[in-house]
């Protein structure tokens, strides 16, 4: 399905509402179209390589004065990197974060697999009220579930462990995932599962062995999807996490790397291309499945 | 239909149980169910009690009626923070719409290395917002903001910007970075969007003699109403609920001035201990949450509606 839908869109484009563009002149595309995009382009990309710039600065250039120019480095070094891996907790958060978000993302397929497939396939009584009811929760944001969580995890004595996010991250996984992967369930021809039953197959097998191989674009499009939003998830880790070395990257860099009113600006821009460049590295091997649970999830 | 074929030769009371639609379906809701119910559902109805409650950080708390509501309504911050919220949420949303759309008119025209393009806009999106948004404190510090310096260079300026110190310059600055954060979802999925719209009506359009604004207004637009209802939807959710940026950027300062209502609850419920005062807040949102998401299930009706009812 992915497949299909990433080839459609090459092949349309090129006939596309640019289907027109040959009226328009070279010059005035470039005034009309590339500089836009160009300015676009830098103000969307520019934080990252102020970000980069920076983690390899000394300091003495960091704040030196108003005449240089800020924008090159004269003399590149790694001593940010250096102290941000060896004097900070930075590798136990980073482990931390990785553990966390592959098992909530894990623990947030399995779930969505069962009743994505069950919605979509089993049609059992009441199946699109539930699927509605998912829907929402989707729409219920951490930021009014906070306070309440954090008593339930004190409550179950999961508070300041991996579990406490491991646990509660499905709860904004589960819903996008199963709404997409619906999607792609719905897609599968049922002529296939008919004849695994014929064939005696029970519901399980035919989950496992005929639906889910057929599915595999739709699940590394949840599964990406899931493991980067468990990544950037910051306020769940604030709140039910306290020591240090227990921490998510987005958290620890923010709360340990600032001391006070001291912004050692080389170490946490350092923290933050760090702490970045595993989604960013991840996403740039999937762009296209991204592309299409981003823009799947909404069509849906 | 996938009953038919019952196999003959085991008819006890457990196949037929297996075979059942509802039990099965059941049975496989479980997982999803389960974490949904505990985590969700559970912490939603709980927060709305304990707005009514006097609870503190580790204490139960007694139920008091609308005590939190009624000093809440008697408390300038709070109410600063609702005109926070509405502020953000109202400029960053038409900022982000506006350039997002624009962004997504631009990236459908056809030009070459569109596949790698489409991929770097994306990036804002992806980053951790925590992060991106340390990198945007420094592109703001107070003596070193590489923006101050740029503009200075320039002559447009001779002082350095006070970015996050002063209360107006610090709700603009961070409006800015929510803008800049949302910029990329918003024109992904209207790009999607634009791509779903056959381009033999922009030429039977061209062909009436309907000019380029024209073709923008009465073909674009109402072919992309649908999917721009519920993209602004989701994009004003979440701005409205926003937490991250924040606090990773000002917690709320200088002296209040940019609390929204979710970091004033987190400020009163966790540092403060104020576990009941920060569930008022966090359920005085509701509302408003639950009109946006009046305006989704209408807006996905009307796209039904528009296709001929055959969404599903």
């Amino acid at each position: 399905m992915t497949d299909a839908s990433n080839s459609a869109i090459p092949t349309r484009a090129t006939g596309d509402s640019t289907g027109m563009d040959f009226l328009t002149s070279l010059p005035r595309r470039v005034v009309t179209v590339y500089i836009p995009l160009a300015i676009f382009i830098f103000v969307l990309l520019f934080p990252f390589y102020w970000m980069t710039i920076s983690a390899f600065k000394p300091n003495a250039e960091m704040s030196s004065n108003r005449n240089a120019n800020p924008f090159w480095i004269v003399s590149p070094t790694l001593e940010n990197i250096n102290h941000l891996l060896f004097n900070t907790d930075f590798p136990a958060w980073f482990w931390n974060t990785m553990l966390i978000s592959t098992a909530a993302t894990f623990v947030s397929l399995f779930a969505s697999v069962l009743a994505a497939y069950a919605i979509a396939r089993i049609r059992f009584k009441g199946a699109d009220q539930v699927g509605g009811i998912i829907f929402l929760a989707y729409l219920v944001p951490p930021s009014i579930l906070f306070i309440p969580l954090a008593s339930i995890v004190y409550e179950l004595e999961l508070y300041d462990t991996s579990w406490a996010l491991i646990l509660t991250y499905p709860t904004f996984l589960i819903p996008f995932c199963t709404w997409l992967l619906i999607g792609y369930f719905k897609a599968i021809p049922y002529e296939l599962e008919e004849c695994a039953v014929v064939d005696g197959a029970s519901r399980l097998q035919i989950l496992v062995k005929i639906v889910l191989p057929l599915a595999v674009p739709g699940l590394i499009s949840a599964g990406i999807f899931a493991f980067t939003l468990s990544w950037n998830e910051f306020i769940y880790a604030l709140t039910f996490i306290s020591s240090n070395e227990e921490k998510t990257i987005p958290v620890g860099v923010l709360t340990a790397l600032i001391e006070g009113d001291v912004y050692n600006w080389g170490a946490l821009m350092a923290g933050a291309l760090l702490g970045s460049l595993p989604v960013a590295i991840v996403y740039s091997f999937f762009v296209d499945y991204y592309v299409s649970s981003l823009t799947g999830a909404v069509k849906e | 239909m996938a009953s038919i074929p019952a196999i003959p030769y085991q008819s006890s009371w457990r196949s037929r149980l297996v075979e059942n639609k509802n039990f099965l379906g059941a049975v496989f809701m479980i997982p999803a169910a389960g974490i949904l119910l505990v985590f969700l559902a559970w912490p939603l109805l709980r927060g709305i009690w304990l707005g009514f409650t006097n609870a503190t950080l580790g204490r139960e708390g007694r139920f008091i009626g609308l005590g939190n509501f009624i000093s809440l309504a008697q408390d300038s911050v709070f109410w600063l923070s609702v005109f926070n919220t509405f502020f953000y949420t109202v400029i960053a949303s038409v900022a982000k719409f506006a350039l997002g759309l624009w962004l997504a008119l631009l990236l459908n025209h056809n030009m070459p290395f569109k596949a790698q393009i489409r991929a770097f806009i994306l990036l804002p999106y992806i980053v951790p917002t925590v992060l991106s948004a340390l990198a945007w404190l420094w592109m703001y510090d107070a003596q070193f903001s590489v923006i101050s310096w740029l503009l200075t260079q320039l002559g447009l300026i001779d002082r350095y910007i006070d970015f996050l110190g002063d209360a107006w310059n610090a709700r603009l600055s961070l409006i800015v970075a929510n803008v800049w954060r949302g910029i990329p979802f918003i024109a992904i999925t209207l790009l999607a969007g634009l791509q779903t719209i056959s381009p033999s009506l922009y030429e039977a359009a061209a062909l009436d003699g309907a000019t380029a604004s024209q073709r923008f207004w009465h073909v674009t637009m109402p072919l992309l109403m649908p999917i721009i209802a519920i993209v602004m939807t989701f994009s004003v959710l979440f701005t409205f609920t926003d937490f991250q940026l924040i606090y990773s950027m000002t917690k709320g300062g200088p002296v209040n001035a940019t609390h929204l209502m979710a970091t004033l609850s987190f400020q009163r419920a966790i540092p403060g201990g104020q576990m009941g005062e920060g569930a008022a807040i966090s359920t005085a949102m509701i509302p408003f949450l639950l009109a946006a998401v009046l305006f989704t299930y209408f807006g996905m009706h009307r796209r039904k509606w528009q296709q001929g009812a055959r969404d599903d």
